[in-house]
């Protein structure tokens, strides 16, 4: 099975965002990285500059790379940067809004987690258009995942493995709100949440988090446990999401375990240690409401 | 500008016809339709004679078959559009791209509307649809401005439709799994959003806590009104304060800004809640009809009586205002 390294959702700063992927490129066991900024286009002139060199570099270390496009795109600078991303031909293009692929069909590409494609039909559809693999949405149980996967030859199937799952995107910007700011004048103030601005519940308990106009599961998907059901799911890769720790750690873990050089248990204790911020969840590829019985490292404080 | 009305019943659609819409838009009793709620919705045989009731009066049946088919399942929602095209609907309301080619190859002449759950929020997006499968009308997602949908409606080759009134989304429609997180039900796989089944009301000395799934969505001290606990219009708290994080438990009335939609080139207006009691349909239905033939005939609208209506007797603009953002 490959693994993917999703893009980072959050707003890091962009010489930590370039250092993280130079580093992805000289030590991660990682077949492909998707690249580009996926929540929030005001984030993108941040890394223009940068993006050449990652491109590069990920490239020369054999890593296939993905260049994600938007999810939410309704502002004209927004619809020309997905365009000229999808026009260019010089990347494969992982498209997360059906007005990316609009533009890429007939041509390879990968539709991403924010495309939604719940059942073999879609799945066939895009497949037929050029799709040469497709991200699910992290919602899926895996009796969908594995008809998706069972009915789609053409196209490499890849699932959420891993971090926090992306569970929704608004027009409005949370960050700005809770800052009582104006989303035109945010003042990125997302970037002093580089893992997420917790939300918890008024009864204290940790719930979701925060990344701009987008929302996020507290809880961080590890399906580090379930890798042999993935496997006769006929799961292609898994998708590695960056969250604030050691990637390049989670990365060789799950390597580790695929290469059966650790038991899943092993690899999961170890996860839990390198990303000690939120408890490990499994309950959408379970097809189970998240409770605080079901987070492992038990409730949240 | 047409208005397109709610029907969760087969008497609500007579009361929605009745009252003065120019379609209603209704579904199945099944997970095919993003209202699955359980009481509601209609069968085969009522979808027959409430298209037959609404045509007699001059009124068109939209047939909402706008969830996300179960992988594995399909056969269920391909069945609801065979059923409802031979049934004689106006239009099927879809978003699934797999279920929208295969109405499309199935049924050739059936007008296709595009479900404000496919999220289509540009005409780069709304053009795929029309191009790959003659999608006539786009029911656009409540992100956009009053000049965005402007700009839209001047660059695509179909219809666009927008919410006025009734309930409001906050996050991108068709693209939420909030509830899903919380109760393993969802609006795109099951047509439900934080359901009534998965929802507890607590007393806690004085308090009233309301819990959806396993967290708290709100709590209300002694007197302050209860809103049901719709996951996004809940209160929480973060190191920056407390309180309502996504939205204020409002509803969407834009009966202020018709003159504008009508403007913006919109060819239909559409009233949420096929949830909602044969009196509320019958008000605001009418209610939105004085509003239209007023703007119509060019005199100055009636008085708005709809705020009565409106959740918590409080309403937004939404995301039609820039500032909502």
């Amino acid at each position: 099975m490959k693994l993917t390294l999703g893009p980072v959702l959050f707003n890091w700063e962009a010489d930590v965002w370039r250092d993280f992927y130079f580093r992805i490129a000289d030590e991660a066991a990682v077949d492909a990285v998707a690249v580009g900024e996926v929540v929030c286009s005001k984030r993108m002139p941040f890394f223009d500059s940068h993006f050449p060199a990652v491109i590069e570099r990920l490239t020369r270390a054999g890593k296939q790379v993905l260049v994600s496009s938007l999810a939410l795109v309704t502002l004209e600078r927004e619809r020309k940067h997905t365009e000229a991303l999808a026009q260019a031909g010089e990347w494969l293009v992982e498209a997360n809004d059906v007005s990316c692929i609009a533009h890429l069909v007939g041509r390879p590409h990968v539709v991403g987690p924010f495309v939604n494609v719940y059942n073999e039909g879609t799945a066939q559809w895009f497949a037929a258009q050029g799709a040469r693999r497709i991200c699910l949405p992290p919602e899926l149980p895996l009796k969908s995942i594995a008809a998706i996967a069972a009915a789609t030859s053409q196209a490499e199937i890849e699932v959420f493995a891993f971090g926090r799952a992306p569970l929704a995107i608004s027009a409005r910007c949370y960050h700005a709100r809770l800052h009582k700011l104006a989303k035109d004048n945010c003042r990125f103030v997302c970037a002093a949440d580089p893992d997420g601005l917790p939300v918890d519940t008024l009864d204290d308990e940790r719930f979701l988090v925060v990344n701009g106009v987008q929302t996020l599961a507290h809880a961080c998907t590890n399906l580090i446990r379930d890798l042999d059901d993935l496997a006769q799911a006929n799961v292609a890769s898994l998708r590695l999401s960056p969250q604030h720790c050691d990637m390049v750690a989670v990365i060789s873990t799950f390597r580790d375990v695929l290469d059966g050089r650790k038991p899943p248990e092993q690899g999961f204790q170890e996860l839990s240690a390198i990303y000690p911020n939120a408890p490990a969840t499994n309950d959408f590829l379970k097809a189970r409401p998240t409770t605080a019985r079901s987070l492992h490292g038990g409730p949240a404080a | 500008m047409e208005l397109i009305c709610p029907a969760g019943t087969p008497a609500a659609l007579r009361t929605a016809v009745d009252a003065g819409a120019d379609a209603v838009y209704c579904g199945f009793a099944d997970a095919t339709n993003a209202r699955n709620f359980p009481g509601l919705n209609f069968s085969r045989r009522e979808l027959g004679e409430g298209i037959a009731y609404a045509h007699q009066r001059g009124a068109k049946v939209l047939v909402a078959i706008n969830t996300f088919p179960t992988a594995g399942e399909q056969a269920l929602w391909h069945r609801a559009v065979d059923d409802a095209a031979s049934a004689g609907a106006d239009a099927l309301i879809v978003a699934d791209v797999g279920l929208i080619d295969y109405a499309a190859r199935t049924h050739p002449g059936q007008r296709l509307h595009l479900s404000v759950q496919a999220a289509a929020s540009n005409p780069a997006a709304i053009g795929f649809y029309v191009r790959q499968f003659g999608v006539r009308r786009v029911v656009l997602p409540r992100v956009l401005t009053v000049s965005e949908i402007a700009a839209i409606t001047g660059a695509v080759d179909c219809e666009t439709e927008v919410f006025v009134f009734g309930g409001l989304c906050v996050m991108a429609e068709g693209r939420c799994s909030l509830s899903s997180h919380v109760t393993g039900q969802s609006p795109n796989m099951n047509g439900v959003c934080s359901p009534a089944s998965h929802v507890v009301y607590r007393e806690e000395g004085g308090t009233l806590v309301s819990r959806l799934g396993d967290f708290t969505i709100n709590r209300f001290a002694k007197g302050e009104p209860a809103a049901y606990p719709t996951l996004c219009k809940g209160r929480f708290k973060t190191s920056l304060g407390s309180g309502y994080l996504f939205e204020d438990p409002v509803s969407l009335d834009a009966a202020a800004i018709l003159p504008g939609l009508r403007a913006a080139g919109v060819t239909a207006l559409k009233i949420e809640g096929r949830q909602r009691s044969r009196a509320y349909i019958e008000s605001v239905v009418r209610g939105f009809r004085e509003q239209l033939d007023a703007l119509a005939a060019g005199e100055k609208p009636p008085a708005d009586r709809l705020a009565a209506l409106t959740e918590g007797q409080s309403s937004t603009l939404g995301a039609y205002r820039k500032t909502w953002r």
